[in-house]
């Protein structure tokens, strides 16, 4: 378990983490996510005793970093794909690694087959690929067989197959029972892979809370409707004792409503209908929203449904209202 | 606490595994070697016209070890890189975070770096000094004359001292590129110059180049300032002030 208490780190006058408490609950995936510029990988190294923090602590197990003996059997971390002497094989560099915590030798060789690494291993880091950098990485990670697993972004750049490789990883590292804590800024990635979610922006905490609880606190799904008839359909629906919001290009949605009685209820009333779909806010753009203000660097638009929307797994294509305010916001600053 | 004997093991599986330090460590022992036979070699074949004006004694160890000025530097490129690779790539993270005891950390390094600097030049002074004798012909020394044997160790501690004395320093500047570029033209213009510069010398001559390579003298130069033991004296201090800044630099900074 990963215990912070009012973690801050201050860079000359940057506040770069902004008395951060949180507790990383053990045996499953946390999610940290929080946009570029967060303080995610700020948080990580203080974690691991790299960076020193400014005020508050971090506790492993109860323990402070630097107490740990052979700390890699309690805790494997991914900062950095390729920090690796170019010089040294795959297989040496664990070794050392491994010889530095007394692990036995024979696990360097089980990592390297675990992460499909063992053809190369002999191989000098040089002419590695960054996939392959991140799987000797993740190999490191691993080398001690510890309790908590924890990877700095460590999709980034990877390819769709090498993406899918660390999903699947991380849920059966976690579906061993291990604690795995693993940042990134893409909520869409968050949302496959994470059962728990830990939210920052400009080192400050936004959220955090399980996965299902932010899915639910955070996507309203509607029911759109669209007919030429809208004066009608709004006495329709007031008859019905049903609220409306004004959705894009004239049409209607009806928050939380049932697709199948809203049909039912426009046939009955003879009611034409152009559409009738649901809707469902996708947590890409409740993230965007709740990390709006403290995003470093504003593009010149507002979130575009482009933006929001591109790597959705969760249906988007329903601007929220906060969005759009969010974006309203913005220009007014602007 | 991490244990210092896992730690010594590790640190030598990470010098052994890269070319670099294989390398460096070889071109000390050529150079010195070399330049040193070369030296020994045209003495003997000149000896008259090369000691027509010269008064002092003849110092038969002292131009076998001519390459040394040369071989050192190849000994502090290696104290650099051995400390430096891990800045440059980024591997001081992966090292610090198996091993968070940063003075732990850092003795084991200076421990393994030492020795294996130290087995190397050992090797280095004392081929170094027998080939130059077997090419000095008639001029030779032997170790059993007067402060011969003192100055063949004398310089494979030298050679010790310096690349330990490097590896501070670049622990301290945490800065692979940096640290070469302060510290090879600090060896190999600045303090030579410096010493041959009138006032300016009394103290270039308490660097730890010059301190240290006194140990090599066999004779007393002419207003030499202090002698071989002093000299090494100096040159451990430069060393361990070095080492303990590294420390200091290291424990107190974000990796």
């Amino acid at each position: 378990m990963i215990e912070l208490h009012e973690l801050t780190k201050r860079y000359g006058k940057t506040l770069a983490v902004d008395r951060l408490s949180f507790t990383v609950p053990r045996g499953v995936v946390t999610g940290f996510l929080g946009p570029n510029g967060a303080g995610k990988s700020t948080t990580m190294r203080m974690i691991l005793d790299l960076d020193r923090p400014t005020g508050g602590r971090v506790t492993i197990d109860g323990k402070r970093y630097e107490q740990l003996s052979e700390p890699l059997k309690y805790i494997g971390a991914l900062l950095e794909a390729k920090a690796v002497h170019p010089g040294r094989t795959a297989r040496d560099h664990l070794l050392w690694l491994a010889q530095s915590n007394r692990i036995p030798e024979r696990r360097v060789d089980e990592v390297l087959a675990l992460v499909g690494l063992t053809p190369v291993g002999r191989k000098r880091a040089r002419g590695f690929s960054l996939g392959m950098g991140q799987r000797l990485g993740i190999a490191s990670a691993l080398l001690g067989d510890p309790e908590i697993v924890m990877f700095d972004e460590p999709v980034n750049g990877l390819d769709p197959e090498g993406i899918l490789w660390i999903r699947n990883l991380m849920k059966r590292l976690a579906g061993e029972g291990r604690t795995v804590f693993v940042s990134s800024h893409l909520m869409s990635e968050m949302a496959v892979t994470a059962d728990h979610l830990v939210v920052i922006g400009r080192g400050r905490l936004l959220a955090d809370m399980p996965m299902p609880e932010f899915i639910r606190r955070n996507s309203r799904s509607a029911v759109r409707l669209r007919t030429p008839e809208p004066e009608r359909l709004l006495d329709v629906l007031a008859g019905a004792g049903l609220r409306h919001e004004a959705g894009p290009d004239g049409s209607y949605e009806v928050v939380d409503g049932d697709l199948a009685r809203l049909g039912e209820l426009a046939a009955a009333n003879g009611l034409v209908l152009h559409e009738l779909s649901p809707q469902q806010a996708s947590l890409e753009e409740a993230f965007m929203q709740m990390t709006a203000d403290s995003v470093e660097y504003h593009a010149g638009d507002g979130p575009g449904r482009d933006a929001a929307g591109a790597p959705g797994t969760w249906g988007a294509g329903w601007q929220a209202d906060g969005a759009r305010h969010t974006a309203a916001a913005r220009q007014e600053e602007n | 606490m991490a244990s210092f004997p896992a730690v010594l093991r590790s640190e030598w599986t990470k010098i052994r595994s890269v070319r670099s330090t294989v390398w460096t460590l070889a071109l000390a022992f050529v150079v010195t070697v070399g330049i040193g036979a070369l030296l020994s070699l045209l003495t003997n074949n000149n000896f008259t016209e090369f000691r027509r004006n010269e008064q002092s004694p003849f110092d038969a160890t002292g131009t076998a070890f001519a390459g040394i000025m040369l071989g050192e530097l190849a000994i502090i490129v290696f104290g650099v890189l051995a400390i430096g690779n891990e800045y440059s790539s980024g591997m001081i993270r992966v090292t610090l975070a198996a091993v968070p005891q940063r003075t732990t950390l850092l003795g084991g390094k200076a421990t393994v770096l030492g020795g294996l600097a130290l087995a190397v030049s050992l090797v280095t002074a004392f081929v170094t000094f027998f080939v130059g004798q077997a090419l000095l012909g008639s001029h030779s020394t032997s170790l059993g004359e007067p402060h011969v044997l003192r100055a063949v160790f004398g310089a494979a501690l030298y050679l010790t001292m310096l690349c330990l004395f490097s590896a501070g320093v670049t622990t301290m500047l945490h800065n692979q590129t940096l640290a070469l570029g302060v510290l090879v033209p600090f060896f190999f213009l600045l303090s030579p110059i410096l010493s041959a510069v009138p006032k300016v010398k009394t103290l270039a001559h308490y660097f730890p180049d010059y301190a240290g390579s006194r140990m090599l003298l066999v004779y007393e130069q002419h207003g030499q300032p202090y002698g071989p033991w002093a000299g090494f004296l100096i040159c451990l201090a430069w060393t361990a002030a070095a080492l303990a800044g590294g420390a200091l630099v290291l424990k107190k900074r974000d990796a």
